[in-house]
């Protein structure tokens, strides 16, 4: 049992490992990453600015920006990370290890995740600086959880999609794609979410950044309780169940995924 | 309690289904990679699976590594079902295969050789020890701190060939690994498998090979297969005398009408002839059933017009038992590709 855990516990590190790395070694992110991202984020605080929002939104956007950082990594990164070992030839390693493939998963999820984290603690800073937000936060463990609960939920959809999108093949580029954009208009990146109405705020939970983003801003504004969607409580169970769910689908994924992959021989392939 | 066979199959088949075509006409065919193979492996072994492309050798290890279902028939490696005790057998084996581009260009030969250490939950200083063991046998000392994207082809497959070894696994599968080196390195490979397994009787490497001096100087045992099935299977040595009787002979010809190639399997005596162009000749490669059927072959070249720049008779090698069984060079293209 204690072997079992430290193969897991290695395989996570390992797996995670190539991603830290690449956070310290191409320092060309912290430009790329930082500014770019803060162009799309100042329009939307220039227009709350010229109509006279309240100060609030400003934080809102600014919260908002640095966590579509999350979501980029999963769509982009995460998402097709399996289909991309493939096409390097590391997957077929990685299924043939004794490690079991959710261990090397979810060192993928960790390393994205610190990486991005990283990227989206700068553009914090650096926004909160240049537009001067200010922070009302009362209960910092509740935002610790919130955020965790988010990032589990978020990035186990992810290792789902990684499964997913080896499945589809070539074809899962469209997706991200497809998902890009309706994901930023419904997580409510830049806008609190229940102006969406609040049957199309409930489907939009589905998303995890949807609810975590809400909670997130409740907790981190509470000057505009109204703002909010659902109760933070209320959001934080939804979360944690949101990501038990996703987990637990990516596992069953991966599982049906090794299966096709033995019986069709073609999943560890590379295409010519 | 006597230790079972490191690898053992029993009428082994693994078909695949294959899409041909586009939208309505698409059809489906079945390809047989496998076809009832039966192999016993002995532990300590140096067993070689010697064939062209497509013959069904890469499909083999997949099976025996966990990675592919068979379709039918069972195997076994180091006594474990490759079906049913899939994560035991993991943890007892690996495999490098040929022109490999595993691992992660921007990470170090170290930092990519801890990682995949790390799958297999080799410790800190065990992976060190070894590591540094390894990398010496194959010449990568200096280049452990360069990143793997700044490796040349050779170099890099040294690399894989140290990952797969780096688990001390009681059965390797090295599926082509010298696959697109040039002589020098792929010497160097050879020589490490043959010093890895010195000192280690109770370890088993199967190799999958088209290059038959590879399998001719490091193999116990090889097995000829050709269309998913085992033609032969004994001894480089054995194979080799089985063809003691027939006369092989090499001839080089200046220039020979193609026609002129199909008349030689008509001479009474000629069991089998494989033409080949090389720098600017004409190759011919004779098994004969005696040395008297070459006065037929000579005359025949003669009346083509072509002219003999060289004829020497040599001794019988794996890919004249190939030939002979087969009918056909393992350099010849396989007809199924």
């Amino acid at each position: 049992m204690r072997a079992e855990l430290e193969l897991w516990v290695r395989a996570v590190i390992g797996r995670a490992y190539p991603r830290i790395v690449g956070a310290t070694r191409e320092k060309s992110w912290l430009f790329f990453d930082t500014v770019l991202p803060l162009l799309g984020t100042a329009a939307y605080v220039f227009v709350y600015r010229a109509i006279g929002a309240p100060e609030a939104y400003i934080g809102f956007v600014v919260v908002g920006g640095a966590m579509t950082a999350f979501w980029m990594n999963v769509l982009w990164s995460m998402s097709s990370q399996l289909y991309w070992e493939k096409e390097s030839g590391n997957l077929g390693l990685y299924i043939a290890a004794p490690a079991p493939m959710m261990a090397i998963l979810l060192g993928m999820a960790v390393g994205g995740l610190f990486y991005t984290s990283l990227r989206a603690t700068a553009v914090i800073l650096v926004g909160s600086l240049l537009f001067g937000v200010h922070y009302a936060l009362g209960d910092f463990g509740l935002l610790l959880l919130t955020f965790f609960l988010t990032m589990a939920a978020l990035y186990g959809m992810g290792m789902l999609f990684a499964s997913l999108y080896l499945l589809w093949g070539r074809e899962a580029w469209h997706i991200s794609n497809l998902l890009q954009e309706p994901v930023y208009l419904l997580s409510g990146f830049y806008f609190p979410v229940r102006h969406l109405g609040f049957w199309v705020a409930v489907a939009a939970s589905f998303i995890p950044l949807t609810l975590g983003l809400d909670a997130m801003r409740q907790l981190l504004f509470p000057v505009e309780p109204t703002l909010g969607f659902l109760s933070v409580p209320v959001e934080v169970g939804a979360l944690a169940g949101l990501s038990v769910l996703f987990i637990v689908a990516a596992r069953y994924a991966l599982e049906y995924l090794e299966r096709l992959a033995k019986r069709e021989g073609r999943l560890t392939e590379r295409r010519g | 309690m006597e230790e079972p066979l490191a690898i053992r199959t029993e009428k082994l088949t693994r078909i695949y289904k294959i899409r041909e075509g586009k939208g309505r006409r698409k059809k489906k065919r079945e390809l047989v990679a496998l076809d009832r193979v039966n192999l016993e492996v002995q532990r300590g072994e140096l067993f070689g699976l010697l064939g062209p492309n497509g013959a069904g050798k890469t499909t083999l290890i997949k099976i025996l590594t966990t990675l592919l279902s068979p379709t039918s028939g069972r195997a076994w490696v180091d006594g474990l079902d490759v079906e049913r005790d899939m994560r035991e057998i993991r943890r007892r084996i690996n495999m490098v295969s040929g022109g490999e581009t595993s691992g992660y260009g921007l990470l170090t030969v170290q930092e990519n050789l801890w990682m995949f250490a790390q799958f297999y939950g080799l410790d800190r200083w065990t992976a060190r020890r070894r590591m540094d063991e390894l990398l010496e046998m194959v010449g990568l000392v200096d280049r452990r701190h360069t990143k793997i994207s700044d490796l040349s082809t050779g170099l890099r497959q040294k690399m894989n060939i140290v990952r797969g070894f780096l688990t001390d696994p009681r059965i390797i599968f090295l599926d082509e690994p010298t696959l697109g080196l040039d002589v020098g390195a792929a010497r160097q490979v050879r020589s490490f498998i043959a010093n890895w397994l010195k000192g280690r009787p109770d370890r088993t490497v199967l190799l999958t090979t088209h290059y038959m001096v590879e399998a001719d100087e490091l193999c116990d045992r090889v097995a000829i297969i050709d269309h998913g099935q085992v033609l032969a299977c004994d001894a480089p040595a054995r194979l080799k005398r089985s063809l003691g009787q027939e006369a092989i002979y090499h001839i080089r010809v200046s220039l020979l009408p193609s026609e002129a190639t199909h008349g030689f399997r008509l001479i009474e005596g000629v069991r089998q002839f494989t033409p080949r162009f090389h720098d600017g000749h004409v190759h011919l490669d004779f098994i004969l059933r005696e040395d008297d059927v070459l006065t037929a072959v000579v005359d025949r070249i003669s009346r083509s017009g072509a002219r003999i720049l060289s004829l020497e008779k040599r001794e019988p090698t794996l890919e004249d038992v190939f030939i002979d069984m087969v009918g056909r060079g393992l350099t010849e293209e396989h007809p199924e590709e």
